[in-house]
């Protein structure tokens, strides 16, 4: 190492020694060489004042065709003109990014708020024609559609039960833990292995535990979950449907939740999805639609549809100010400045319906923008921020929506359709499933469409299976019912029922409880196991004639679920599951049994051989030491001892 | 003159640069490894168990801060606290009772969560037998030129690691595992840390080269961890 530094020394000696020739042989070379490390560093100081401006105008690469999103692009255009002739052509790519935010103040205090974002993009799957260009739709959800032939895919992921009573209809229902429920395209053959894959990339791709989907909580309704896109054929056995009501969604599943985004979390609406404001929340939900679609009326063109939605109920008392307002910084801790550049349309809703003149709220800043959309069987009228006018940031050039409470009063338009259920009975053998119906129209009676899958470890028996209303029994119209095999798959259970105009449905069954094996039960089995909720599905009639029409633009939450006919609308209720205890044993057993055997048998086995080989031996006792010294003192003498 | 002095310094500069730069260039590549993998397990379940989510949330953004990438860690969490409903402040961690730095943070990627925490998941993964759907994110995809870094946390005795509660892994199985993976040429080097009571137990059984292991503590030790 010595020798390594010293040589290294005599290195760098000799470097200064000829450089110092170098200087004293050639002056003006130095001089030449001054100027030119001067004249570098402004030409970089002006590329570094450049770069950022130039991140900030981005600008649609499409050469030809004249995207909407060019029209919000071209407000920007004017310092920066970007030259064409740099751009290489990119291909035909045809897709449009939307974004909009609904905000439902609730009569509780609390407020609702509504993301979604939505690509539409026009390619065909089907056809099996190889898509390797992505541009706003993301890479590795149209890989998964491709490779897995899916038609459909809906997946949710829920934390917290939303209260229908108590905050009406939500936009995009959905069950808590994770939902998932895929249409596969006529061309798949084997359609239980694809759907194992497809569970399991699905688990990569939002970090969620989707692989415990298996056959023991698949199951194939026959009529409900019908697809919401356009479809050739509904053959139930392309269909597949699971929940995982155990599953805890958190800031993991956002996260890639956010980066399908085109503008992923740094522009738009999707700036104020942070993670410690979103689960400080009374119910979270965030759901990933995938459908194909038309793009007019008469369907000559198919387009592939990317819906992600994000629903979040944010508590009052939760956030620690008495004061009975709500603000975007309240709910979020963030304030917009700007549209996603990439977006079409970026707007925000706010309903005030229940607010016609300004006596129940404050709503600020005031915007002209009113609109006016027929939702959930009823017309409701929203104040409307668009983001991609400047106007809307005002001066200070932020967003910050504000709404001031004045008075309390007033109360809410009841849900028609509303669900409980629950376990009735003691002991841990049998039990009692408990499902309640509400149907809330004065005068109109409908029908209802109830799915319930019930694991293999609930032996349902469906001979004790009563529907009863107002007092009466119900009989439904449309049995469909698929009995359990244990450890293979679960119980389905279809009823088409009636429900007599306002009054309540009930539906019991008796069930039960199997004793699992040991190895079968959770490291917490004393925590009890869940059964998934039941699925009400319903076309509720509704006040006001609802809008058919598909291609007039419409806001998008009013066309998630489609409309065919103008009298009724689609309804999708979920209620609680269910948490049960099964019969647990002991876990520390074997142990104990363990010690307590061997215990035994060391006592006994010792005890039997020491019996027969002991034997006993005649031994002299120790003398004292007195008699010790007078023994010593007689072998001297010559005397016998004592 | 002067440039003939000059000519013979500039000669012998060269000279001795030219057995320097094969010193240095064995210096550079010496270190042997290609790229870095991390493998952060947190082994125990229930809230009393929160240091220890913790304690891997806070190596996982170590890991991350000084350079791996997600794509590179699995990231085993036996449970959920962040999201937890006893939780006061939900999707937040914190390893300081001074709640000054949130490990859990905004862009976190936990790769088997909850049940899937278990003793075979976690010895499929350092050996690489995995059932042919699991995803990229889930596996180790390491070669012989790569360095890992194996962080163990939970509740230990002497000779095992107990994962959730309910089963143990022994050190007999970890050394034979790693005897797998260097036999499979999975690994240049190995990092391992273990953060349990009676850590060193776990290393005792070693017997592959290239591994480096750390304990909190000896046998008979507890370690508060």
């Amino acid at each position: 190492m010595a020798a390594y530094r010293c040589l290294r020394c005599a290195r760098l000696l000799l470097v200064f020694i000829s450089s110092w020739y170098v200087v004293a042989s050639s002056e003006e070379t130095t001089q030449g060489h001054d100027r030119v490390s001067v004249a570098d560093n402004p030409q970089t100081a002006a590329d570094t004042a450049k770069q950022p401006l130039e991140e900030r105008r981005w600008e649609a690469t499409q050469v030809d065709k004249a995207v909407p999103g060019d029209a919000a692009a071209a407000a920007h255009k004017q310092d920066f003109p970007v030259p064409d002739s740099v751009l290489t052509p990119t291909p035909q790519l045809n897709d449009e990014f939307k974004e909009e935010l609904v905000i439902r103040p609730l009569h509780s205090g609390d407020i609702y708020a509504s993301f979604q974002f939505r690509t539409v993009w026009e390619t065909d799957f089907t056809r099996g024609s190889k898509v390797s260009h992505y541009r706003l739709f993301p890479k590795s959800l149209g890989q998964v559609i491709s490779k897995f032939s899916v038609q459909e895919l809906h997946i949710s992921f829920t934390q917290g039960y939303w209260r229908t009573m108590q905050w009406g209809q939500p936009y995009h229902p959905s069950p808590p833990g994770a939902e998932l429920w895929v249409w596969f395209q006529d061309t798949v053959t084997d359609v239980d292995a694809t759907w194992k894959e497809l569970t399991n990339v699905l688990s990569g791709i939002f970090c969620a535990s989707l692989n415990f989907i298996d056959s023991t909580n698949t199951v194939q309704p026959s009529a409900s979950f019908k697809p919401l896109g356009i479809a050739n054929g509904t053959d139930h056995r392309f269909l597949r449907y699971a929940t995982l009501p155990r599953e805890i969604v958190c800031t993991e599943n956002l996260t890639p939740w956010k980066k399908l985004l085109p503008c992923g979390s740094k522009a738009g609406l999707a700036v104020l999805l942070k993670s410690e404001k979103l689960f400080h929340s009374s119910f979270h939900s965030q759901a990933v639609h995938i459908r194909p679609v038309c793009q007019d009326q008469q369907c000559k063109t198919m387009s592939l549809e990317l819906r992600q939605t994000l629903n979040v109920v944010f508590d009052l008392h939760t956030s620690g100010q008495g004061k009975r307002e709500w603000s975007l910084f309240k709910m979020f801790s963030r304030t917009l400045t700007e549209a996603c550049p990439l977006a079409a349309s970026s707007k925000i809703y706010i309903d005030i319906t229940d607010n016609p003149q300004e006596e129940q709220f404050e709503l600020s800043p005031a915007t002209p923008l009113l609109s006016q959309a027929v939702v959930l069987g009823d017309r409701r009228t929203f104040s409307v921020y668009d983001l991609t006018q400047q106007v809307t940031f005002g001066t200070v050039r932020s967003l910050n929506v504000l709404i001031r409470w004045k008075s309390t009063e007033g109360d809410m338009l009841r849900p028609l359709l509303h669900a409980e259920r629950y376990v009735a009975g003691y002991g841990l053998q049998t039990g009692e499933i408990h499902t309640l119906m509400y149907n809330n129209h004065p005068f109109r009676s409908f029908p209802v469409l109830l799915l319930d899958s019930v694991p293999w470890y609930l032996r349902l028996y469906i001979h004790t299976l009563t529907v009863t209303s107002k007092g009466k029994e119900n009989k439904p119209s449309y049995i469909h019912y698929e009995p359990s095999k244990d450890r293979v798959r679960p119980h389905l259970l279809e009823m088409l029922v009636q429900l007599p105009p306002h009054s309540v449905t009930e539906i019991t069954v008796q069930f039960e409880r199997a004793l699992l094996k040991w190895t079968e039960y959770t490291p917490d089995p004393n925590h009890g196991f869940y059964v998934g909720s039941s699925v009400i599905s319903a076309l509720v009639p509704s006040t006001v004639a609802m809008n058919t029409n598909i291609t007039e633009e419409q806001p998008l939450f009013s066309t998630f679920f489609p409309c065919k006919e103008e009298s009724s609308y689609f309804v999708r209720v979920y209620t609680e599951p269910l948490l049960v205890n099964l019969p647990t044993p002991d876990f520390s057993m074997p142990y104990n049994v363990i010690c307590l055997t061997c215990t035994v048998v060391a006592v006994g086995y010792g005890s039997l051989y020491n019996l027969l080989t002991r034997s006993f031996q005649i031994e002299e006792p120790n003398p004292g030491l007195a008699k010790r010294i007078a023994n010593i003192i007689r072998k001297m003498r010559g005397v016998p001892p004592l | 003159m002067k440039l003939l002095t000059l000519l013979s310094l500039f000669v012998t500069y060269l000279v001795t640069d030219c057995i320097n730069i094969e010193n240095t260039a064995g210096h550079f590549f010496s270190s042997g490894h290609t790229n870095n993998w991390a493998v952060l397990v947190c082994t125990s379940r229930f809230w009393f168990n929160y240091r220890h989510v913790a304690n891997s949330l806070s190596v996982y953004r170590s890991v991350k801060r000084l350079g791996i990438p997600d794509s590179h860690i699995v990231l085993m969490l036996a449970d959920d606290m962040a999201c937890n409903h006893r939780n006061p402040k939900p999707a937040t961690v914190f390893s300081h009772k001074n709640m000054e730095l949130n490990v859990y943070g905004d862009d976190v990627e936990v790769d088997y969560r909850g049940y899937e925490v278990t003793v075979e998941n976690f010895l499929r993964v350092l050996t690489g037998r995995l059932p042919p759907s699991t995803p990229r994110s889930k596996r180790l995809l390491s070669d012989d030129r790569s360095n890992i870094l194996i962080y163990l946390t939970g509740h230990g005795g002497n000779g095992f690691l107990k994962f959730q509660d309910s089963e143990e892994i022994s050190n007999v199985e970890l050394a034979d595992a790693f005897e797998q993976m260097w036999q499979k040429r999975r690994y240049n080097e190995l990092l391992f840390i273990i953060d349990t009571c009676q850590g060193a137990s776990m290393y005792e059984r070693f017997y592959s080269p290239n591994i480096m292991a750390l304990a909190s503590s000896q046998v008979g030790e507890d370690s508060l961890s």
